[in-house]
């Protein structure tokens, strides 16, 4: 299995695209890469695509939760863009609702948030 | 209740979640459930497996495809030798949690599903299950 999710460095922006099943480990991998990566690259934005994840769960939710939260204390904004209508019902049933992290319905109008920002 | 056929998959690392919510994943499609109804079913799976794991200390989980006159149902049990819940109802209750989870692991993934039943005895083992009809 994957043991890393690539992350890019554009401009002063940090992408991700999560494209894999994560399992625990993986996305606390992410959380760990991403600070470090903000901190030394200084990246003002961090954009999560997770349009092609099918599935949130709330150990996944904390952990989205987690990196926008650690992104701020490293003064940096993030924003979760593309999530599936199915997985949004399913996530407000469980009992989340991801407060605190910003999110936008695709990675265009994520970019012009972070641009705003 | 007729059984159309049931696998059997062994839950002892965290791999084995991802395994669970592909299985459960296929299964739901080969019901016809809904793209929604998918989602749930996967995502309660997801969360009960990491219970199974992180609670009960690795498990089993078995998959069963139900038929019910016309109705076909996915049936999920969720089966540990672990420590056993001492209060069920508290352990339901959103926010309840006694390790690193969020608390929203069991009232979450009872709503997301048709049936939920539990059973559970204290230092012999938990056994959850689920059933989503399609």
């Amino acid at each position: 299995m994957q043991d890393r999710i690539p992350i890019l460095h554009m401009g002063s922006c940090l992408l991700v695209t999560i494209q894999v099943d994560m399992h625990d480990r993986l996305a606390l991998q992410l959380q760990d890469d991403l600070t470090e990566r903000i901190s030394s690259t200084g990246a003002k934005g961090v954009l999560i695509d997770i349009s092609s994840l099918e599935m949130v769960d709330s150990f996944i939710g904390r952990v989205l939760g987690n990196i926008s939260s650690m992104a701020r204390v490293l003064d940096a904004k993030t924003v979760v863009v593309g999530m599936q209508p199915a997985v949004a019902i399913t996530l407000v049933e469980l009992g989340l609702s991801l407060v605190g992290v910003s999110t936008a319905l695709n990675v265009e109008k994520g970019m012009k948030l972070l641009a705003n920002a | 209740m007729p059984t159309l056929k049931s696998e059997v998959l062994p839950v002892v690392s965290e791999n084995d979640i991802v395994y669970v919510r592909q299985a459960v994943r296929k299964w739901a499609i080969e019901i016809k459930c809904s793209l929604v109804d998918q989602t749930k079913v996967v995502t309660a799976a997801s969360e009960l497996a990491r219970n199974l794991l992180i609670y009960g200390g690795g498990g089993e989980v078995t998959l069963v495809h139900l038929q019910e006159g016309i109705r076909n149902g996915l049936r999920v049990i969720f089966a540990d030798q672990g420590p056993g819940i001492p209060d069920i109802e508290q352990a339901l209750k959103d926010g309840f949690t006694s390790g690193k989870g969020m608390g929203l692991g069991l009232g979450g993934a009872k709503r997301l599903v048709n049936e939920f039943d539990i059973e559970s005895e204290v230092n012999k083992g938990t056994r959850i299950t689920i059933t989503k009809w399609r």
